[in-house]
C-alpha cells in the first residue's frame, strides 16, 4: 500500500540538502522499524518518492514524500514512531494511505503556499511596509511582470502575474507576505523571484538573503479547479492494515 | 531549538553548511543546557572537515565514553572548511562546539584526534580560531587544557609545544581518573601548572612542558630530561578486557553524507601479522578479540539505533579474528528480509571463504577484490615481512574471477628497504600474471575484460616499527622509482587491462619529517601555518614551497630527518614511550629485514617482543 507522510523543516533542518533529507528519512523509517517495501537486487532501497525539493535554508511545515509500506498502524500512531526518530528541526505531522491508482507527489504539484517575512536584522523598506496591501494591490495590477530566467541554453522570459495565485499581508503577522504560486514540475515559482520582482516594482533594491520563506503547503488541483493539499489527496488511517493476506483468505 | 552560532547569511554562504550546524540523530538535545550546568566540558575535536572526521571510529569511541561520565558534557569540533575560516576571522566569530555552539574557549579541555601528520596546521587553526595560544606555557586557566590523542602521539614531539598534555594509549582507560583529578584541582584552587604536574603523572599521560631535549652538534638527540617528580617513561595505555568496555551503541547519525556512512564495528585491537612496515601493528600489541557475543549485541544495536544499512567489520587483518565466521552469519539472519544488511570487510583475507562471504553481502558487478602485496617481489615481501605470497594472490583472484569478479585493485609501496628495479618491475609483472590468470578462464565464462588496478604509496619509515632506522629518498628518486613502475606496466603483454597510479610525493617528504622528526620541527610548523599552510592532506591547499622555506628559514633541514639511515644506538625523540614492543625486538627485526628473514607471526610463534608484559590477549591465549 502507498502512505502520504508530511513532515516540517525548521532551526538547523533547514540546511540539510534534498538528498541528504531523502537519506536521512531511509535511515529514520528503519530506526522506526516502519515495514517498507523494498526493491529487487543486491542493493535493496525502500520505494519513496518525495514531492518537491525545498531550497536550502527554507523552514517548511508542508513538505511530503510517498512511501510504500506492508502494514500500517493507524495515523497517529504512525506519526507518533516517526516522530520519535526525527533529530532536531524535523517533524513529522500526518500519514495517509493514498488510493490504489494514485499518480506520485510529485507530478501532482500544482500550486504552493509560503509565508515570506523580513530576515532578522534586514531592513523593510519604508515605501512598502508603510501599506503593504496597498504596494501588493499595485504590484498585481501591472499589466505585465515579466522575469528572465538563464537555462544553459537560453534566457526565458516569463510574466509571474498569471502564476500568483493570492498574494496579501499575513492574517497573523500584518509584515508578513503570504504567497499562492504555481509550483511543480512546470511554471515552478520561486518565492524569492516574486519578492525580488514587487521590491524593483516598488522602487526598492532587494540585498541578498533579505527574505526568510517558509513553505506552508503544497497543493494538487482537482478535477473542478480547486486546490486541494496533497495531504488531503489520502485519508487517515483509523485502523491498522496489512497488503499480507490473512489467515484463511490465502 | 538551538541557538545557533553562526547566521543563516553565513551559512548559506559555504559549501555544505550542516559541518556546523549540529543537531544530528542520537546526539545530545541538551546540549546548551548541559554546557551551562554541567561541571566538566570536554571539546572533542578531529582537525579537518566534519564528514571526514565523522568517519573516525576512535572520536566515536571516546564522545560516548565523555557523555556517560554523570555531570560531564562532551561536544565535537571539526576544522571549518577554507571557505568559512576567512569569513570566521572577518566577523570575529570564536571556533564552536557544534552541539553547545559555544565557543571552545569556553570549555574545560579541548581534545584534540592526531590520526596523520598532516594534520598538524590545522591544529593550529582550531587553537587560533579559538583564541587559545598555540604554547602551553602562555595558558592559563582561562583556557582548556588541550591534550592530544591518537597513533600521532606515539612521536608527539613535532607538535609538543602546542599541547598540555597527551594520552598515549587506548582512551578508554585513563579520561574519567584525568577528569576526577581535573575536578579535585579545580576545586582545591591548584594551578594549571601543578595540575598538569599531577595529571602528567597518571598511567599513558605526557605532559611535555616538564620535559627538555637536548642535542648533540650534530642535530641528535643526546637526552630527554624529565622536570624532577615526573616520569621518565610512559608506558602506554590498553583496554585490558575489550569485550566489558565502552563501545557506543547509538552513535550520532550524521544528516550529510560522510566518508564512511555506515557503522563501524571494531573486531579485534591489533595485528598478529608483524609487518614491518607497519606502525600499528606493533603499537597497538598485543592482539586482543572481542567475544562474539560482544559483537552481536553491539552491531545489532548499532545497526537498529542509527538506521544504517551497512557495516564495516573493522580490524587491521579481519580474517585472524577466530569468530569471523559466527559473526557474520548471525547478521546476515538477522537482517534477512529486513532489507538486509550490507557487510563491508576490509583487510580480509581472499580465500574460498571470503568469496562466499562476499557474494552473499555484496553485488558481484560493483565490488572489486583488494590485495596489499605492499612489494613486487617475494624477497622484499620477505625483507617487509609481508606474509603474503604471489601463490595466494593467484589463487586467490582465479577462484574470484572464477565466481564473477573482474576488478582487482592492488597496494604497493616504492621506496622499502633494499627495494632494487627488479622490485619495483615486479609490480607490473603481478599485475601482469594476474590478468594472464583471468584469462585463462575460457572466453564464454568470463565476465568481460579484467581491470587491474595497481597503485603504489611511498614509503614512510615511523616509529615504534622495525624499519624507525630506514633512510627514505629524495622526491626526484621516488618519480623515478615510479615511472619504472610505469614504463614497465606498459610494456606487458595484457597492458590495456593493467592501470597504475602513483601517489604524490610532496606530502611523503612532509609527512616523512613529521612522522621521526623531534621538538624542533614544532616552529617550522608553527611559521608555515603563519604563512597560510593549513588543510595540507589536501593537494588544492598544500604548498611544498612555502614549507620548504619554512625548513630553511628556521634553520632546519629536513633531510636530517629522512635521508639518514639512523644508527643503532641513536636515541629517538620518542623512545621515552613504553609501548610493550622493546627497542631489541625491533632492531631484530631491522636485522632480519636485512637478511630477508621471515618472521612467522604472534599465533604461529612468539617471537619475545616485550608485548607480553600487559598479560593481555595473544600473548597469553591457552594459558588461562
Amino acid at each position: 500500500m502507498k502512505v502520504r507522510v508530511k513532515f516540517g523543516k525548521d532551526g538547523s533542518a533547514r540546511f540539510a540538502g534534498h538528498l541528504d533529507v531523502m537519506r536521512y528519512f531511509q535511515k529514520a523509517l528503519r530506526r522506526a522499524e516502519v515495514p517498507m517495501v523494498y526493491t529487487h537486487g543486491f542493493s535493496p532501497h525502500p520505494v519513496m518518492s518525495f514531492a518537491q525539493p525545498l531550497g536550502l535554508g527554507l523552514s517548511s511545515e508542508g513538505e511530503y514524500f510517498d512511501l510504500e509500506v506492508s502494514e500500517s498502524l493507524t495515523t497517529p500512531e504512525e506519526v507518533a514512531r516517526l516522530q520519535a526518530q526525527m533529530a532536531e528541526g524535523f517533524s513529522v505531522t500526518d500519514w495517509r494511505l493514498l488510493p490504489e491508482k494514485s499518480q506520485p507527489a510529485m507530478a501532482v504539484i500544482a500550486a504552493a503556499d509560503y509565508a515570506v517575512s523580513i530576515r532578522e536584522g534586514h531592513e523593510k523598506p519604508a515605501g512598502i511596509f508603510r501599506d503593504l496591501p496597498g504596494a501588493i494591490a499595485r504590484f498585481r495590477a501591472q499589466e505585465k511582470c515579466l522575469v528572465t530566467r538563464e537555462t544553459k541554453k537560453n534566457t526565458i522570459e516569463t510574466d509571474l502575474l498569471p502564476l500568483i495565485y493570492e498574494m496579501r499581508p499575513d492574517e497573523a503577522d500584518p509584515e508578513t507576505v503570504f504567497l499562492r504560486v504555481s509550483a511543480g514540475s512546470v511554471d515552478n515559482v520561486r518565492p524569492e523571484v516574486v519578492m525580488e520582482a514587487f521590491w524593483r516594482f516598488a522602487g526598492c533594491e532587494p540585498a541578498p538573503f533579505d527574505f526568510a520563506v517558509r513553505r506552508l503547503e503544497l497543493y494538487a488541483r482537482a478535477e473542478d479547479g480547486r486546490f486541494v493539499t496533497l495531504a488531503d489527496m489520502g485519508v487517515p488511517v483509523t485502523e491498522p492494515l496489512s497488503d499480507a493476506p490473512t489467515e484463511g483468505e490465502a | 531549538m538551538r541557538q545557533l552560532a553562526l547566521s543563516d547569511e553565513i551559512l548559506l554562504s559555504v559549501d555544505k553548511p550542516t559541518r556546523y550546524t549540529g543537531g544530528e540523530f542520537n546526539s545530545r538535545m541538551d546540549a546548551q543546557e548541559a554546557f551551562d550546568t554541567f561541571c566538566t566540558t570536554f571539546a572533542m575535536c578531529f582537525p579537518d572537515v566534519y564528514e571526514i572526521g565523522m568517519s573516525n571510529l576512535g572520536i566515536q569511541i571516546i564522545y560516548d565514553l565523555f557523555n556517560r561520565r554523570p555531570g560531564t558534557f562532551c561536544d565535537r569540533v571539526f576544522s571549518p572548511w577554507t571557505d568559512l575560516d576567512p569569513l570566521m576571522r572577518q566577523h570575529h566569530i570564536p571556533l564552536f562546539g557544534l552541539e553547545s555552539q559555544r565557543p571552545v574557549k569556553d570549555f574545560d579541555f579541548l581534545g584534540i584526534s592526531l590520526g596523520y601528520e598532516m594534520c598538524y596546521t590545522n591544529i593550529l587553526q582550531v587553537l587560533d580560531l579559538s583564541d587559545i595560544p598555540f604554547h602551553a606555557e602562555d595558558r592559563t586557566w582561562e583556557h582548556p587544557i588541550v591534550i592530544g590523542g591518537g597513533s600521532c602521539t606515539y612521536n608527539p614531539e613535532p607538535i609538543a609545544p602546542f599541547f598540555d598534555l597527551f594520552y598515549i594509549g587506548e582512551g578508554e582507560t585513563q579520561y574519567w581518573p584525568l577528569m576526577d583529578l581535573y575536578e579535585q584541582c579545580r576545586e582545591e584552587g591548584l594551578s594549571r601548572r601543578e595540575f598538569l604536574k599531577k595529571a602528567g603523572n597518571l598511567p599513558g599521560m605526557y605532559a611535555p612542558q616538564f620535559y627538555t631535549p637536548v642535542y648533540h652538534e650534530d642535530g641528535t638527540l643526546a637526552d630527554f630530561v624529565a622536570e624532577e617528580g615526573m616520569p621518565a617513561r610512559i608506558r602506554k595505555e590498553i583496554v585490558h578486557d575489550v569485550s566489558d568496555t565502552f563501545y557506543p551503541e547509538a552513535p550520532i547519525v550524521p544528516t550529510m553524507r560522510v566518508t564512511q556512512d555506515r557503522v563501524v564495528l571494531e573486531i579485534m585491537r591489533g595485528c598478529i601479522r608483524g609487518c614491518r612496515f607497519c606502525q600499528a601493528g606493533m603499537i597497538y600489541r598485543p592482539v586482543r578479540e572481542r567475544s562474539v557475543e560482544f559483537l552481536k549485541d553491539k552491531a545489532v544495536k548499532m545497526l537498529k539505533n542509527t538506521g544504517n544499512e551497512e557495516i564495516t567489520l573493522s580490524s587491521l587483518s579481519s580474517s585472524d579474528y577466530r569468530h569471523l565466521k559466527e559473526l557474520i552469519e548471525y547478521l546476515i539472519d538477522t537482517f534477512h528480509g529486513k532489507g538486509g544488511v550490507n557487510i563491508s570487510l576490509p583487510s580480509l583475507r581472499i580465500d574460498a571463504f571470503s568469496l562466499d562471504v562476499m557474494s552473499r553481502v555484496q553485488d558481484i558487478k560493483k565490488s572489486s577484490l583488494t590485495f596489499a602485496p605492499e612489494a613486487g617481489t617475494q624477497r622484499l615481501r620477505d625483507v617487509i615481512n609481508k606474509g603474503i605470497t604471489e601463490e595466494d594472490i593467484l589463487e586467490g583472484s582465479g577462484l574470484a574471477f572464477e565466481g564473477g569478479w573482474n576488478r582487482v585493485k592492488l597496494y604497493f609501496m616504492l621506496g622499502l628497504p633494499t627495494e632494487t628495479e627488479e622490485d619495483m618491475r615486479g609490480i607490473a609483472e603481478l599485475s601482469e600474471r594476474i590478468a594472464e590468470r583471468y584469462y585463462e578462464i575460457p572466453k564464454e565464462k568470463r565476465a568481460g575484460k579484467v581491470q587491474i588496478t595497481a597503485s603504489s604509496s611511498f614509503f614512510i619509515p615511523k616509529p615504534f616499527t622495525p624499519f624507525q632506522w630506514a633512510r627514505m629518498f629524495p622526491r626526484e628518486e621516488y618519480l623515478a622509482r615510479a615511472r619504472v613502475v610505469n614504463q614497465h606496466m606498459k610494456e606487458m603483454k595484457n597492458k590495456k587491462s593493467l592501470s597504475y597510479q602513483w601517489h604524490d610525493a610532496d606530502t611523503t617528504i612532509l609527512e616523512g619529517v613529521f612522522a621521526r622528526g623531534d621538538r624542533r620541527i614544532a616552529a617550522v610548523i608553527e611559521e608555515a601555518y603563519r604563512r597560510g599552510c593549513f588543510y595540507d592532506a589536501w593537494t588544492e591547499t598544500f604548498h611544498f614551497d612555502v614549507w620548504m622555506q619554512c625548513f630553511a628559514d628556521c634553520g632546519l633541514d629536513p633531510d636530517f630527518y629522512i635521508m639518514r639511515e639512523r644508527p643503532e644506538d641513536e636515541l629517538f625523540p620518542w623512545d621515552f614511550i613504553d609501548i610493550g614492543v622493546n627497542k631489541r625486538f625491533l632492531l631484530r627485526e631491522w636485522h632480519n629485514a636485512r637478511e630477508g628473514r621471515v618472521t612467522p607471526n604472534c599465533r604461529a610463534k612468539c617471537q619475545g617482543c616485550g608485548a607480553a608484559c600487559f598479560g593481555e590477549g595473544v600473548c597469553v591465549e591457552g594459558s588461562r
